[in-house]
């Protein structure tokens, strides 16, 4: 089963851990500098937001690399990282349309969410399930359930 | 291997820095945060300094575990002389900024001298540039953290700065880091100010590294869960810290009208149920939680000010939202003055965090004028035209602005409670130790609080000692001398580690030991780690000795010693500090005066 990184911001509190288990998982040392996930805080932190790719089905970033540098993990869906074959050209981090693969200036390689190979060690990590691994087909699902769970009225006159 | 074995020595004075080895002989012995940063204080400085002149160091430090998945690492210390105190100042804070300091490569920033412009420093790594802060000075801590970031285009840069207080030198102004997280006591953001030192930027690429990753991922990941599970860490995760101002008020420890009361009649509007009840324009108080660096706890709160309240109702600028009322806050801003509004404490906090100062020593010090005031010995006049009455949240909030940017009776403020009760002739109001105020536990319910408030190396604090249980159990002031001892060992310990207190709530002593010995270099063992504690405690107290602090300066307030609790568990008791002080200077194997023992200095290594 292909599943994909849910993110709920409503239960991020800012606190890293993901971007350290990424840049542990992937360079072996805590540095958030070459994390791959991103927590983005807005108006004194009365939002926190993790971002990453999203594995596109049809990815921009694939298309564009001259070299064939990122190709699809068929097992988890993945887009990766060719670290052999990428010349760090760049053209990738222009035609993601949401900024999530980037350049490291110390490989001259460019760097993506490749969901650990298929166990992701942000959601592992994170202590609030505001990140989470789940049915690609069925990401959905949660709101779905929360909203139904408001239809119940004639429960609610009894 | 956690440490980074570098430090960055800023000469303000000249413009220049320059990187040096760490002292590993000092880490081994001292750990890093607190303790190592005290060790580079003793033998940087002349304790005798003037706090406020260009010879008194400051050291922004953090510790091996800081910048690691270890659960709350984000911790970082800035250190000095005290301007309000006098003595040796050792200020802790949370946010984003220490773990920034250690991924661009440095352990400790020690900054000497005085700039002879205002300045900011700005690191990337292995560049380190001294910048003009022209356009930051006499701007507020929001300002100066947005300015600095789009002057860079650099939006993962952390900043740790001063406000106008620092910049005015109010004897309690704080570092501000992270928009709403202090390095809060003592004036060290007044000592960053008298070298006219801005802030500090930093952004870092290098990474943390451990020494056993395996085994200390093994560690982290069992320590995270013990943490998650503990009821005290879901309290603090749900509530924050200002559960407790429903434990003291029941309890009747809870300081009120400068602590002529224990119990207050409002805490019911500022308590954290009160946080999450529509008012009645249907404004909640409170947002959201929020963590630090690293931390799986996140007791920090966020909230917002009702958009008609008279604080804000003409300032849209106020209408966005920052750091909420965590229990000092609430404490200081709330019974200690009387003042039982919400709206009027969460602003005046926000005039905390934006200009940059310790709510707490703020709030006791307006409690001081206050009573001043009300015994006629402060006018309207000399008060800006203000009623300064217990229970004015107006006052409150005026003050709170006027203080932060040195306005008015502000300046009379912003001296503190010892210097500005001492200038009206009523020095017997300052509710403190050493010149520092208390924080939100009198000492008349608490015995072993007062102990721990009368002996903390770096005036009266709340936070470098742990016995609430022994003081819950027993209200007397019998068998409190050893386990103050003890926790402050214990705690002097933790804050070198570069982990939060608040972990506590869930791990004992073995899971900091545990964490340490995987991450760091050597065997690290409970005794190890303990000792270090003690050993960081008795050298501050050397530093302080120098400094020309004695025995005598291990006092409590007039009030606590003789006026008894009024209500409460610990109706009409007093602090029977007389009682504990010879117990606990022979637990330190101290003298009768309080002095560290040869003996005991030779088994500490000192």
């Amino acid at each position: 089963m292909q599943k994909s990184l849910l993110i709920d911001p409503d239960k991020c509190t800012s606190c890293l851990q993901c971007e350290m288990a990424c840049s542990f998982e992937h360079e072996g040392v805590f540095n958030p500098a070459r994390s791959r996930i991103k927590i983005f805080e807005f108006e004194h932190g009365k939002r926190a937001v993790p971002y990453t790719c999203t594995q596109c089905a049809e990815a921009w970033c694939l298309h564009a690399c001259p070299v064939e540098a990122l190709v699809r993990n068929p097992a988890t869906g993945a887009v990766e990282v060719k670290d052999e074959i990428c010349v760090g050209c760049k053209v990738c981090t222009i035609a993601c349309p949401f900024g999530t693969v980037n350049y490291n200036p110390d490989t001259g390689k460019v760097i993506k969410c490749d969901l650990c190979g298929g166990d992701p060690q942000c959601a592992e990590a994170c202590p609030t399930d505001a990140i989470t691994y789940v049915d690609s087909a069925w990401t959905g699902y949660e709101r779905m359930q929360a909203w139904a769970a408001k239809t119940d009225s004639k429960a609610a006159a009894v | 291997m956690s440490w980074q074995r570098k430090v960055l020595r800023v000469n303000l004075t000249k413009g220049t820095s320059k990187t040096e080895p760490l002292n590993m002989e000092w880490a081994n012995a001292y750990i890093g945060e607190r303790g190592l940063g005290t060790k580079y204080l003793s033998e940087n400085m002349d304790p005798k300094a003037d706090p406020l002149g260009p010879d008194n160091v400051l050291i922004f430090a953090t510790g091996p575990l800081t910048g690691t998945m270890a659960s709350t690492s984000g911790r970082y210390a800035v250190l000095c002389k005290g301007p309000l105190t006098n003595a040796i100042a050792c200020s802790n804070s949370g946010g984003k900024f220490g773990a920034e300091m250690k991924f661009a490569g440095y352990d400790l920033i020690i900054l000497e001298g005085k700039s002879p412009k205002p300045v900011y420093l700005h690191i990337i790594d292995d560049e380190v540039e001294i910048l003009a802060a022209d356009e930051l000075w006499g701007k507020g801590v929001w300002f100066t953290e947005d300015w600095i970031k789009s002057h860079h285009s650099n939006p993962n840069l952390k900043v740790a700065s001063i406000g106008e207080a620092g910049e005015n030198m109010v004897r309690y102004a704080c570092v501000i880091n992270d928009l709403h997280r202090a390095a809060g006591r003592s004036g060290v953001g007044a000592v960053m100010g008298s070298k006219n030192l801005k802030a500090i930027a930093c952004h870092g690429t290098k990474g943390v590294s451990v020494d056993d990753p395996k085994r200390f991922m093994k560690v982290v990941k069992e320590t995270h869960k013990k943490l998650a599970e503990s009821g005290g860490r879901k309290e603090l995760t749900k509530v924050g810290t200002n559960a407790m101002i429903d434990v003291m008020q029941e309890w009747g420890g809870l300081p009120t009208r400068n602590f002529q009361e224990v119990q207050f009649e409002g805490t019911d509007k500022i308590n954290p149920e009160a946080a999450v009840t529509p008012n009645a324009h249907g404004h909640v108080n409170l947002i959201t939680n929020k963590a630090c660096f690293g931390c799986t706890i996140a007791c920090g709160r966020i909230a917002h000010i009702d958009k008609e309240h008279f604080t804000v109702v003409n300032r849209k600028e106020y209408w966005h939202a920052s750091g909420g009322l965590e229990y000092e806050t609430a404490f200081a801003l709330g019974p200690v003055v009387g003042v039982d509004d919400i709206d009027a404490l969460t602003f005046a906090n926000f005039m905390m965090n934006e200009h940059g100062m310790d709510p707490i020593s703020f709030g006791v010090t307006l409690a001081a004028a206050m009573e001043l005031y009300e015994m006629g010995v402060l006018t309207k006049e000399q008060t800006d035209g203000i009623e300064l009455k217990f229970g004015n949240a107006e006052a409150l909030a005026v003050m709170a602005e006027k203080t932060g940017k040195g306005e008015g009776f502000g300046k009379i403020l912003g001296m503190g409670s010892m210097r500005m009760t001492a200038k009206y002739g009523h020095p017997e109001l300052f509710m403190g130790v050493k010149g520092q105020e208390f924080a939100g536990y009198d000492s008349r319910a608490l015995q072993g609080m007062g102990l721990g408030y009368a002996t903390s190396n770096r005036g009266a604090c709340h936070l470098k000692h742990d016995v609430f249980g022994e003081d819950m159990e027993d209200i007397s002031g019998n068998n409190k001398a050893q386990p103050v001892k003890d926790s402050q060992d214990r705690v002097a310990m933790i804050d070198s580690t570069g982990l939060c207190l608040f972990t506590t709530a869930g791990w004992g002593v073995e899971d900091f030991v545990d964490q340490l010995d995987a991450a760091c270099e050597g065997t690290w063992t409970k005794e190890r780690c303990l000792e270090s504690g003690e050993r960081t405690w008795t050298l501050e107290r050397m530093f302080n000795m120098r400094a020309g602090l004695t025995g005598a300066d291990d006092t409590l307030p007039k009030r606590l010693l003789e006026d008894p609790a009024p209500s409460g568990n610990a109706k009409g008791k007093v602090a029977e500090l007389g009682k504990m002080m010879p117990e606990y200077y022979a637990a330190r194997g101290w003298t009768k005066e309080g002095m560290p023992t040869n003996e005991t200095l030779n088994r500490l290594a000192l």
